[in-house]
């Protein structure tokens, strides 16, 4: 599902015309602006430039109209990318802090390694989503997913949160697909609505209703979704929520002969 | 000793026939299971004056004091510490000679193994690299030496090349006069990793080494000009001072890995594999992860570091670009990227995808290179040598025409300058070495990195052990390796006639072979020896 992209006021001091520009020239001026104090940029026609945000450190706000290209914010560390449209793959990878927002769906592998800060996306992901997702000290990573995930979703999860929503599913549509949260040793998943027992790794996980205090845990993560994308977070909170938990910290420590 | 224990009494009671190893008291039967000890442990009483260093030295608490020093042989893995530390030497260990009934087929190793998984039914883990006896090719080749109508070159008084640039070379260079009437190059060059000499340190991550065996490896690097690699660790702040000499490592945990972390080192390497362990991921158990060791790998005291199998933003080789580019992006295009890859059958067309994907070095692991920890199988069956991964590979870049475009680092079992000269003579621009340096620290090859308890303070983390090794001293034992294989890969090159390592790279014709299969020539690229040029 898909909102398009709204057109609201510039904002942003620096605009940059992306339409024909090659991903290095685009990157290289994104820098070349941060570099000369600009702390607002508004890249417009955005047609599959890769790596935006990629390496950048900082209080940057980079507003992206268009479709950005993979990799968007990966090894980012600080900005805030705001996508008016849908996005591709691998956002955020190996992630240490920032935030991505991306008002329509984005593609697989989002947050893979993942350390700190957001992504929130307002439709649906792909394959892979949250692979390995690690929290460290204060930087606990955090992946809101509007929409629904396909397979592999939290797979070798080792930390953060990661929430699926499913707000404009359809009925009968799965909320996550297969091998969710295979080889979970930490964080934690929430799911909203109605989901299959099926779909997880069910030795390795353990499964339950949410209850107040892990809504508690919850909320804050949600009212940030929902005041990006202009929700209403006690609709949201409406639904009941299953909490997904690793049952071990080393869940292949039994495979080795001492 | 394993001992399986057959619950008779139960079994009967049940209706069935069970066998468990369990070991609740209570249970009468024993069936007893035989594992010998590998090595048995001796002193000369006489002349020991029971000082009690050795049980203080041993990591794997093999000895005790009962008025004198008592041995559990069975818990020696043969490492030698307390042998070297005995201030009278007076204690010997050595092989338990065992006499079972020989046997060709079923080797004493086979059955040991078959008795310790009826044990526990887990997966039997080693370290170091594979120790079967597949034949060495190294072994069986030869190089070259002028005489009379080419002459050799002396390196007393002969300059000698060994500096090395790894990384993308151009397909030509064009060259302007610059204002200060020098000549300087046109052409734009791309960022390269410079060595004093064609060597690397291989891999090794703070964690699965101890942080003074790797301040010892990294404090080397800066002091031979060559570079050492963090491994899947992060960048410990001790080791930070000799960051202008690592290679940072980017695989599959992501741990430690940021842009700070990208930018901080003098290249980056995208781990794919290890030769020990083609295909398998990496593990480094919860109990390992101290609180130093989470500080830098940036995960919590106590988890698991799960490094899966493959990267899984990488299952092809464009997805594998997308990474280099994003680490290019990330550090601006001012590091030469690194892609490390165990040597398997399909080498050649890998590395090939490896080098149009933008790499600017291909790090070749034999079947033969080291590992903390590896399931033993795997170590001991996958891969290939790095003699014949190094031989296709450069042929298929040079066939390709895309030679120039990456570098070849091989590992994977170079034991010294001879092995290095003939591996860049195969076509490698550098080798990588892990145990080497290791031995160099005092390692004995035990294979017990696994356990976590070195004696020689190298592959464990605790303070009482990795305080063995200090890393002034550590250091100046690794450099002088680096400075004696250095000295003699000129000796080398001289009697080659050549004065620069760069003219013996892919120089095959340099090298014959021995007592090699025609097909293995072939491959290799060698003619064989009495065949001239």
């Amino acid at each position: 599902m898909t909102t398009l992209p709204k057109e609201i006021e510039p904002i942003a001091r620096a605009r940059i015309d992306a339409a024909g520009l090659h991903y290095r020239e685009l990157n290289a001026r994104i820098r070349e602006a941060i570099a000369a104090g600009e702390r607002e940029i508004k890249l417009a026609n955005v047609n599959g430039q890769r790596y935006i945000g990629a390496g950048v450190a900082g209080d940057v706000r980079i507003e992206i109209h268009g479709v950005p290209g993979n990799d968007l914010g990966a090894f980012m560390d600080g900005p805030t990318v705001m996508v008016h449209g849908n996005a591709q793959d691998a956002i955020g990878n190996t992630m240490n802090g920032g935030k991505v927002i991306v008002h329509g769906d984005a593609g697989d592998v989002l947050g893979y390694g993942m350390r700190g800060g957001r992504i929130l996306v307002r439709g649906d992901v792909g394959y892979r989503v949250g692979i390995h997702m690690k929290a460290y000290r204060t930087q606990v990573p955090v992946l809101v997913v509007g929409g629904n995930a396909g397979d592999f979703l939290g797979e070798y999860m080792a930390g953060g949160l990661l929430v699926v929503l499913g707000l404009q599913r359809r009925r009968g549509q799965p909320l996550v697909g297969d091998y969710c949260a295979t080889g979970m040793h930490g964080g934690t998943i929430y799911l909203r609505g109605e989901w299959e027992r099926s779909r997880i790794a069910s030795n390795q996980v353990a499964a339950r209703a949410a209850g107040e205090d892990d809504l508690r845990e919850l909320r804050p993560a949600l009212e940030e979704f929902c005041a990006e994308f202009g929700l209403d977070v006690e609709r949201v909170l409406g639904e009941p929520f299953a909490r997904l938990t690793p049952v071990s910290h080393r869940p292949y420590g039994g495979k080795y002969a001492a | 000793m394993p001992e399986v224990r057959l619950d008779t009494e139960e079994a009967l009671a049940e209706g069935e026939a069970e066998i468990t190893s369990d070991r609740r008291a209570g249970h009468s039967e024993v069936l007893p299971l035989y594992s010998p000890p590998e090595f048995t442990w001796t002193n000369d009483v006489d002349k020991c004056r029971r000082c009690k260093r050795c049980i203080m030295q041993c990591g794997w608490k093999t000895l005790s004091w009962q008025d004198r020093v008592v041995p559990d042989h069975s818990k020696c893995v043969g490492c030698h510490r307390c042998e070297a530390t005995c201030p009278e030497q007076c204690i010997t260990v050595r092989p338990n000679a065992q006499h079972f009934k020989p046997h060709a087929l079923w080797s004493l190793g086979h059955r040991k193994n078959v008795w310790r998984q009826a044990d526990t039914g887990g997966v039997l883990l080693t370290g170091m690299g594979n120790d079967q006896p597949y034949e060495v090719i190294f072994d069986h080749l030869v190089l070259d030496a002028c005489q009379v109508t080419n002459p050799s070159i002396d390196p007393l008084r002969e300059p000698m090349e060994l500096r090395t640039y790894l990384g993308k070379k151009p397909e030509s260079v064009e060259v302007e006069m610059g204002p200060d009437g020098n000549l300087r190059a046109r052409t734009r060059l791309e960022p390269n990793l410079e060595l004093a000499t064609p060597i690397l340190f291989a891999p090794m991550s703070y964690g699965s080494i101890s942080l003074t065996a790797q301040k010892s490896i990294a404090m080397a690097a800066a002091e031979c000009g060559i570079a050492w690699n963090t491994g899947e660790g992060g960048l410990h702040e001790e080791v930070k001072p000799y960051a202008d000499r690592a290679i940072v490592q980017c695989a599959s945990g992501r741990f430690g890995v940021h842009a700070g972390y990208l930018n901080a080192g003098a290249a980056v390497e995208i781990k794919i594999g290890q030769g020990a362990k083609p295909g398998i991921g990496g593990h480094l158990p919860g109990e390992k992860v101290s609180l130093d060791v989470s500080q830098t790998r940036m995960i919590p005291v106590g988890s698991d570091a799960i490094s899966p199998a493959p990267q899984h933003d990488i299952y092809s080789i464009e997805d594998l670009r997308q990474l280099i580019y994003a680490i290019k992006e990330a550090t601006q295009y001012t590091k030469p990227v690194c892609v490390k890859i165990a040597a398997v059958h399909n080498v050649a067309a890998i590395a090939s995808g490896i080098v149009r994907a933008g790499a600017d070095m291909i790090y070749l692991d034999g079947f033969r290179g080291g590992t903390g920890a590896a399931p033993t199988v795997i170590r001991d069956h996958l891969g290939i040598p790095i003699e014949i991964a190094v031989a296709v590979v450069d042929q298929r870049l040079r066939e390709e025409g895309i030679r120039n475009q990456a570098s070849i680092i091989a590992a994977g079992g170079i034991r010294s300058s001879a092995d290095m000269a003939k591996a860049i003579a195969l076509g490698a621009d550098a080798v990588a070495i892990g145990t080497a340096a290791l031995l160099a620290l005092g390692c004995t090859l035990c294979q017990k990195c696994y356990t976590g308890r070195c004696s020689w303070g190298i592959c464990t983390q605790d303070p009482e052990l990795t305080r063995r090794i200090d890393p002034r001293v550590g250091s100046q034992r690794i450099a002088n390796l680096v400075r004696a294989w250095s000295a003699e890969l000129e000796e080398i090159l001289g009697a080659l006639g050549l004065n620069a390592v760069e003219s013996l790279r892919g120089s095959r014709e340099r090298l014959r072979g021995l007592d090699l299969h025609a097909g293995t020539l072939e491959v290799l690229g060698v003619k064989p020896a009495g065949v001239g040029a």
